[in-house]
């Protein structure tokens, strides 16, 4: 009897529970805080953290790959094939693209130019990395937290640095909710009072022809220049045309909604998931925390500055405010802009300016990423 | 500004300054409080709470 209680306690996770368990709990802990009470990135994070409390309890198993006898491997190690066969993020940005209204930025083509302005802190911080000892797709990957994409940097990830994608991810998800935060000191420090108050022309009508040729040109454009964008790409821009041919609202309501949501879950769990003790509790995910918050200042900064540097040569001048939304984090950055904007002047409406580089910003990550892949792919 | 008026906080007769809140318009999530370009008076309100409005549509005169 003795024996068969010892057995039976042995089996017991209790029994297999590792001090490194034990940490990655109260991180995942701390994560689930972040996303209930204070409202980072919940849809996300949530999931995310319990992915990451479930993967960390001993001897469950959820991420066992299954066994050569045939074995069966652990729930989350099937949703995570998901992220590993590149299949998730690329049907998010279908989602996205589906939800995404390009008119501000066909309206305003210079906004392109802001949004690719906002990518240079991808390229800085993936410099950064290198400096830090990681290898080239490590720090590729540690780049596109800049990016400001959380589909994006999970893709290029998996790609490249699939250990890494517990880090990223938690990186990735905390900066974007921390957009408010980050960026409104960037953008004071680099814009004067008056430039902060230049208000902008209504944006120009844009017709359903120039919406609807607009995803099929771009994939067609990106897609031919960078080749590895083209999931990412491709799906964000039929997500699109879903939304602007109207013709077939089912597809893109689910795209937008119901398959989103679904996708969405397996996703966060399965990320959570793969942040086990030994890959996270490390000085590297310090590191990685530190060099996403660079990337983000960066980006920032570089959007603002260049759209100081269009004003000297064009008539319609541009508030250098919407330039820091180019890092994409749609719409939470535009938001930014839109208060930063306010501020200065309270009859000053930046958000749907704002809005172009940060769609931009969207296709531009996504290309980023695809240039990764090119180069170390 | 494409979005959807959420109130109005001012009625048809009501005197306002530059400056002040007209009415709470709804945009990407967000409230937008948009203010009185002058001093005059609101001579007509052109649509109802909860209306859904594109840029260039007129919300309210004020003389």
């Amino acid at each position: 009897m003795g024996a068969i209680i010892e057995s039976f306690l042995a089996g017991t996770g209790f029994a297999g529970l590792a001090w490194g368990n034990v940490g990655m709990i109260l991180v995942s802990a701390v994560l689930l805080y972040l996303g209930i009470r204070k409202k980072f990135e919940p849809l996300l994070l949530v999931p995310i953290a319990f992915g990451m409390f479930l993967a960390n309890l001993p001897l469950a198993g959820v991420m066992k790959p299954p066994e050569a006898g045939g074995t069966p491997g652990g729930l989350i190690w099937y949703l995570y094939q998901g992220d590993m066969l590149g299949i998730w993020p690329p049907l998010i940005f279908m989602g996205v693209g589906a939800m995404t209204d390009f008119a501000p930025l066909i309206a305003n083509p210079r906004s392109l130019l802001l949004g690719a302005a906002a990518q240079f802190g991808i390229f800085v911080t993936f410099l950064g990395a290198i400096l830090l000892g990681f290898t080239a797709k490590e720090a590729g990957s540690i780049g596109i937290i800049g990016g400001a994409d959380g589909p994006t940097a999970i893709f290029l990830t998996s790609r490249l640095a699939p250990k890494l994608l517990g880090p990223i991810a938690v990186a990735a998800y905390s900066y974007m909710a921390l957009i408010p935060i980050i960026q409104p000191p960037i953008m004071r420090l680099l814009t004067t009072r008056s430039e902060r108050r230049i208000k902008m022309e209504q944006l120009r009508h844009v017709s359903r022809t120039e919406r609807i040729i607009f995803p099929v040109l771009v994939s067609l454009i990106v897609i031919l220049m960078v080749p590895p964008a083209a999931p990412l790409i491709g799906m964000l821009m039929l997500g699109n045309l879903f939304r602007e041919c109207l013709v077939v609202d089912r597809l893109k309501e689910t795209a937008a909604n119901a398959l989103m949501n679904i996708v969405t879950i397996f996703l966060g769990v399965s990320v959570g998931a793969t942040a086990s003790a030994e890959r996270f509790l490390n000085v590297q995910t310090l590191k990685i925390i530190l060099l996403g918050v660079l990337a983000f200042a960066i980006g920032t900064a570089s959007g603002v500055l260049l759209a100081k540097l269009l004003n000297l040569f064009s008539k319609n001048k541009i508030n250098p405010l919407i330039g820091s939304a180019g890092v994409s984090a749609v719409p939470m950055a535009a938001r930014v802009s839109q208060v930063e904007g306010q501020k200065a002047n309270s009859s000053n409406f930046l958000l749907m300016h704002a809005m172009g580089p940060n769609v931009a910003g969207v296709i531009g990550s996504a290309i980023a990423a695809g240039v990764m892949l090119t180069l170390f792919g | 500004m494409p979005g959807t008026v959420l109130e109005f906080k001012v009625k048809e007769g009501d005197a306002v300054k530059a400056g002040d809140v007209l009415l709470i318009l709804e945009a990407m999530k967000m409230e937008n409080e948009i203010p009185a370009p002058a001093d005059g008076k609101v001579v007509s309100i052109a649509v109802g709470k909860g209306a859904s409005v594109n840029a260039g549509d007129p919300l309210l005169t004020v003389e």
